[in-house]
């Protein structure tokens, strides 16, 4: 397993319980076990360690603010689990902002009945995606709900960062021009998740490219500044949605490239079977970047040499035809107006 | 498809046959269909350049002035499709007359739970009581189904009937005729959500 090295760091403690119950939640006595010996002991840092009910910090210059819900079914996927892809979502969300992410808070919704090795392994995920991002839990809360009433586990992740002194990220900066740039390889994420929840076998791995995007926006940031326009990762309803939020926003049209789109092979092949197309399908551990035309083959050489750019693309540009829509050029020459997804993509049903 | 054949107004040439039905019941049943009524028929995948190349086999037939079953998506769809899964079927379903929009209803043209495993079936065990799709007066999916008429010949295409707000089934699946042409209109501007 992925994470035995990190857990042999970090032993299981002794506990008298191996399942959560209601009681953890109630805030007595199992409450206290479980944060004391579990939960504080295992994110330490002086924030947390004043067990406050909120933190107290400075900070200085322009913040940005997120918060965000994880409910990924199941907890634990090819590739990582609920816990990172908690971390790394909310650092994400601020570096999308042009921040550096410095703190997060972190709140559970367990269901009774979640037992504690899971718990432990989730905790530790979180620990090292914190330290991998560089950044603090410094505040939470842990609420029990009834079995039946959660799905083994929710987490929210709330984060603060001090926005980068050369960022300006704004989809009002975008111009006619601009390219579009993916950091990495689209809807693997997605189709990792669909694969365990759905029992379906590849035959090959698909694993999930959770990550913090933080270091490498950073790098980007110090290097080309303004000449960045804006940052979005392309999460839920994957990089179609995204593009047309933004179209929208800016009031500009879209040209992408679909040989220009950076997909594997073993996910096109997933999706070709599902009829899902690989544009609609969620994403984590890539963002998509509006560059101006003038920098952008610098930038991409830079993204491709930090992690995890290797597969970065450029994937199209931002034009004034066609002013609010996305339009998708196939390999085999044709167009077509690429439109949000109405609801959940309904795989292929004949 | 005999049923559409046979619409006086319907004038169908050729079929794309649906790839993924045959991945688990095999081809061989299109074949009474192609030589009784003399139709060509191409067993077809669903990217577009799967469509092309079916598109291109069915033309290739008619100017040769032949009819035949051919297979178009052979990495996916073996001619005996999947017997195992067709062994399931078996024990679970039995035919049983269905309503097809547009067309009526169609004697043993659906799939339904066996009668000895009614104690297994939703509708029965839970007394579920699902309410009658009405059919809404101006929808014309049973013209476009029959290749009558196209999506945007009907009133209420991209007005009343939407992906968000759909009157009639192809407007539901994202394959569905009128949803492909609602997706993939040239402009906004003539299907505005």
């Amino acid at each position: 397993m992925k994470n035995s090295i990190v857990n042999l760091s970090c032993p299981m403690p002794k506990l008298d319980f191996d399942v959560i119950t209601l009681g953890h939640g109630s805030g007595g006595i199992l409450t206290h076990q479980l944060l004391e010996s579990g939960v504080f002991n295992l994110l330490k840092n002086p924030l947390l360690d004043e067990h406050h009910d909120g933190a107290v910090f400075e900070l200085s210059g322009q913040l940005a603010f997120s918060t965000d819900s994880y409910v990924v079914s199941p907890v634990f996927f090819p590739g990582g689990n609920i816990g990172e892809l908690a971390v790394n979502g909310t650092v994400n969300d601020l570096a999308m902002c042009g921040a550096i992410p410095k703190y997060l808070s972190l709140s559970f919704i367990l269901e009774e009945g979640l037992t504690m090795p899971e718990f432990w392994e989730i905790l530790v995920s979180i620990k090292t995606a914190a330290e991998k991002a560089d950044v603090q839990i410094v505040t939470g809360d842990t609420k029990v709900v009834e079995r039946g009433k959660g799905d083994k586990i929710f987490i929210n992740t709330s984060g603060i960062g001090q926005v980068h002194p050369k960022a300006n990220i704004s989809a009002n900066n975008l111009k006619s021009g601009d390219k579009i740039i993916v950091s990495g390889n689209i809807a693997t994420h997605g189709i990792a998740i669909m694969s365990v929840r759905e029992g379906l076998d590849f035959e090959t791995s698909i694993e999930s490219d959770t990550t913090r995007l933080n270091h490498t926006v950073k790098a980007l940031l110090d290097e080309f500044g303004t000449d960045i326009h804006l940052f979005r990762d392309p999460t839920r309803g994957g990089v179609a949605t995204t593009l047309n939020e933004i179209a929208r926003d800016a009031r500009l049209g879209m040209a992408i490239h679909q040989k220009d789109i950076p997909v594997i092979d073993e996910v096109y092949g997933a999706c070709e079977l599902l009829g899902l197309d690989p544009l609609y399908v969620a994403n984590e551990g890539v963002f998509i970047a509006f560059v101006s035309s003038a920098i952008a083959d610098d930038f991409l050489s830079k993204l491709r040499q930090l992690p995890p750019g290797e597969n970065a693309a450029i994937i199209g540009e931002v034009t004034v035809e066609h002013p609010k829509q996305v339009v998708w050029q196939s390999r085999i020459g044709g167009k077509r107006v690429v439109n949000m997804l109405v609801g959940e993509q309904l795989p292929r049903i004949c | 498809m005999e049923a559409v054949i046979n619409d006086e107004e319907a004038q169908i040439q050729g079929f794309l046959a649906a790839g993924h039905v045959c991945t688990i019941m095999g081809i061989s049943k299109y074949e009474p269909i192609v030589q009784n009524y003399k139709i060509p028929m191409v067993v077809t995948g669903f990217e577009p350049v799967d469509l092309l190349q079916g598109i291109l086999m069915v033309v290739r037939q008619l100017e040769k002035g032949e009819y035949k079953l051919e297979n178009q998506y052979s990495r996916v769809v073996k001619s005996e499709g999947n017997p195992e899964a067709q062994k399931v079927i078996r024990q679970v379903f039995e035919t049983e007359d269905r309503e097809w929009r547009g067309i009526g209803t169609i004697p043993m043209s659906g799939w339904g739970v066996k009668g000895e495993l009614a104690e297994y079936n939703a509708n029965k065990k839970f007394s579920v009581n699902i309410p009658k799709a009405l059919e809404c007066a101006d929808c014309i999916a049973g013209q476009v189904l029959k290749g009558i008429k196209k999506p945007f010949e009907c009133s209420q295409f991209g007005k009343a009937c939407t992906p968000l707000n759909p009157l009639g089934a192809p407007m539901v699946s994202s394959e569905g005729a009128c949803a492909a042409y609602y997706h993939f209109a040239e402009t906004v501007e003539e299907v505005e959500i």
